[in-house]
């Protein structure tokens, strides 16, 4: 399954590629790109459960938070 | 005016009179002091803030560490002019990557998010995402077309250039299936939609598009990977720069080779390339689909710029897939309505060009009941009961098989044969036209320095030999069934092609297993034919054979620009780390090394975006 967030206020394309590294490594997730023009962040995942996918959110938000403060992550699909 | 901008005045206009105060007076210092927290306020804040994080690699630290070292040093004009030039250098580069997002963007702006929906208290204007499929909608003269829907009242002209690159106007009437994204030209229209916006051509095109730059060309990954090895290398570089001299020499020297490593802390910050080659892959893409050609990835993008050989389909790639029935030659007394009639009724039930064909120039209306049976052998032919009679319809091959003493023509056609009750009863010609720009596709790749092209077909290997004749391909191969042209593509992908890509060409049909066998499928005249453009990896909207070229072209330029900005980049800042280790290279180069470099990368790479003619 595919998730899609919107990423609005990106600031740097080398914060955006640490983002990337660090969301690939949270367990669930398959892959994860972000791409830095489009402010797209796509996650790759096998889980179907949407509490656990919640918490995978929850994390992927403190990532962002960690790198760039003010970034607003907004969930597409 | 944007404060950025109006912070970087003002510090210049403090900066510029220090030029002409006593050195190291307390007023000088003051004016320096005050125009580098105008200008550098900000990234000392966020050096800060993110260092509580933990991220000490973090460009703001880095450029706060490298002044603030040059303030120590007493290097005062040149930490401001770091820090100006750095800051001149961001501002230049957000509008860089600004604008080339808007003219990317834009490209795409497709969406009509208003409708003009046709209800019983009259036409009310109402958002797009709202209608539900089978509503009425009117569409003006000069509005975008919102949802995909037919004609039911109207003629018009649309322009269709937005999802195909082609710009000759369509003309419409009633019953015609219009495409979302499309722009209504001349007459008022009532469209019936079919699809919700959502599902709509345009969502889903806009969707693939967008998307298709976060699958990575292996240069981005390449560069992301570059990245995270060379701020930290640069920075530890820098540190034994100061540590390993000062050791040796003593602590007198500290000053010289302090203001060295500051250098490396400006120059250690990899953005040149983290901005720009994913900006051609992504300004790549952009260009792509204003062409009507919709690549799926940048990893496709890339891989089309080393494609070796190219492999087509015949039917309805290169030719038109629009068959029409040459002539009727007859034998054993039987009349030509006779074998027309019953090749018709024969191939009532296959959708296949060539039985669509038949039936047309057939023309009476078929009566159903008059078909007994029907079976179809693949890759051979129809064996059916009509009335009382046995027809055995198809190839030699069938006819053989069916021990029928047929006439074997040498006629360079798609040739169809026929028995009834056993006996041969003659054979139909078929013949399929070629497209008007093949030849010129073939002549283009030709030029792009591709030269091994292949033809596959279904076809007779006569008729495939006369379009190949036509077009020049030399290498081709008939009579295939589906899986054999899975077979040859994988031997051309073992045997001919060494180091190169394989495209297969195919009107996504038939040859899904093609498609995704090949290095790159590449589906024709996906526009509005979801399963191609499902199952390949680019999407050619119009079925125009020379957009391969063009698509190839095109990736090829993206790679060559990317390719560039990566030696560029790499080089400038290697030759200014070398020179300021040995004493000769200022802050102020390794701040042209570190922005302006940045900024002609991101020129660079913007130059995709200038359509010249492809």
């Amino acid at each position: 399954m595919t998730k899609i967030y919107l990423l609005e206020n990106l600031g740097c394309a080398n914060c955006s590629a640490k983002m990337e590294r660090k969301i690939s490594k949270l367990t669930g997730v398959e892959e994860a790109s972000v791409n830095f023009f489009s402010g797209k962040l796509l996650i790759e995942t096998l889980i179907e459960d949407e509490t656990r996918i919640l918490e995978i959110e929850k994390e992927v938000a403190k990532i962002i938070r960690k790198i760039e403060p003010n970034v607003i992550m907004k969930k597409v699909k | 005016m944007n404060k950025k901008l109006l912070q970087i005045i003002l510090a210049t206009i403090i900066y510029i009179p220090t030029f002409f105060i006593k050195p190291e007076s307390t007023l000088q210092i003051s004016l320096f002091i005050i125009s580098y927290l105008l200008v550098g306020g900000s990234i000392l804040i966020n050096a800060i803030r993110n260092l509580k994080h933990g991220n000490f690699l973090d460009e703001n630290f880095l450029m706060s560490i490298a002044t603030l070292g040059a303030f120590y040093i007493k290097a005062y004009p040149e930490a401001i002019a770091v820090m100006l030039f750095y800051q001149i250098g961001e501002f230049f580069q957000d509008y860089a990557v600004d604008k080339s997002k808007k003219s990317i963007t834009s490209l795409m702006e497709l969406k009509a998010d208003q409708v003009n929906l046709k209800t019983e208290n009259g036409i009310i204007v109402t958002n797009s995402q709202k209608i539900e499929i089978g509503s009425f909608i009117i569409i003006k003269p000069g509005e975008r077309i919102p949802l995909d829907g037919i004609i039911t009242e109207g003629n018009s002209y649309i322009d269709t250039s937005a999802l195909t690159g082609e710009t000759l106007p369509k003309e419409v009437s009633p019953g015609s299936d219009l495409l979302s994204g499309c722009i209504n030209l001349s007459g008022l229209l009532v469209v019936q939609t079919t699809n919700t916006f959502g599902d709509s051509t345009v969502s889903k095109i806009l969707e693939l598009v967008e998307n298709a730059s976060n699958k990575k060309s292996a240069q981005e990954k390449f560069i992301t990977k570059f990245a995270r090895y060379y701020t930290p290398i640069v920075v530890l570089l820098g540190l034994m720069i100061v540590a390993i001299p000062t050791a040796i020499l003593g602590l007198s020297s500290i000053n010289t080779w302090l203001y060295r490593s500051l250098a490396f802390l400006v120059v250690s910050c990899p953005c040149a390339l983290v901005v720009s080659i994913p900006l051609s892959f992504f300004a790549g893409i952009g260009v792509a689909s204003k062409e009507g050609i919709l690549i799926k990835g940048s990893n496709y993008l890339e891989a089309l710029a080393k494609v070796e050989t190219v492999v087509f389909d015949k039917t309805g790639t290169l030719t038109k897939g629009v068959f029409e029935v040459q002539k009727v030659v007859t034998f054993n007394d039987f009349s030509k309505s006779e074998v027309l009639e019953y090749a018709a009724y024969g191939e009532v039930h296959s959708d296949h060009p060539i039985s669509q064909s038949l039936k047309r120039a057939y023309g009476a209306e078929i009566i159903e009941d008059r078909i007994i049976e029907v079976n179809e052998l693949a890759g051979l032919g129809i064996i059916a009961k009509v009335d009382d009679k046995i027809i055995t319809i198809g190839n030699m091959k069938l006819m053989n098989h069916e021990r029928i003493d047929s006439f074997e023509s040498s006629e360079e056609r798609t040739i169809i044969h026929i028995g009834i009750d056993g006996i041969y009863a003659g054979y139909i010609t078929i013949a399929d036209e070629l497209k008007a720009d093949s030849k010129k596709a073939i002549e283009s790749l030709n030029e792009l320095g591709i030269s091994k092209i292949v033809m596959l077909t279904g076809d007779s290997i006569t008729s495939a030999e006369k379009i190949a004749g036509e077009l020049g391909i030399s290498n081709y191969h008939g009579d295939l069934m589906p899986i054999d042209k899975l077979n040859q593509l994988e031997y051309i992908m073992v045997h001919l092609n060494k180091k190169g890509k394989t495209i297969f060409v195919g009107d996504g049909i038939n040859d899904a297993p093609v498609l995704a066998r090949a290095d790159i499928g590449i589906a024709m005249g996906g526009i509005g034919r979801d399963a191609a453009i499902e199952a390949a990896d680019v999407v050619i909207m119009e079925d125009e054979p020379i957009k391969v070229a063009i698509a190839i072209k095109l990736a090829k330029r993206t790679v060559k620009i990317a390719t560039a900005n990566i030696i560029l980049a790499i080089s400038i800042k290697v030759i200014v780390l070398f020179l300021s280790a040995l004493g000769y290279a200022s802050l102020w180069m390794a701040v042209f090394a570190d922005v302006g470099v940045t900024i002609i990368a991101v020129l660079n790479s913007l130059r995709i975006l200038r359509r010249k003619r492809l």
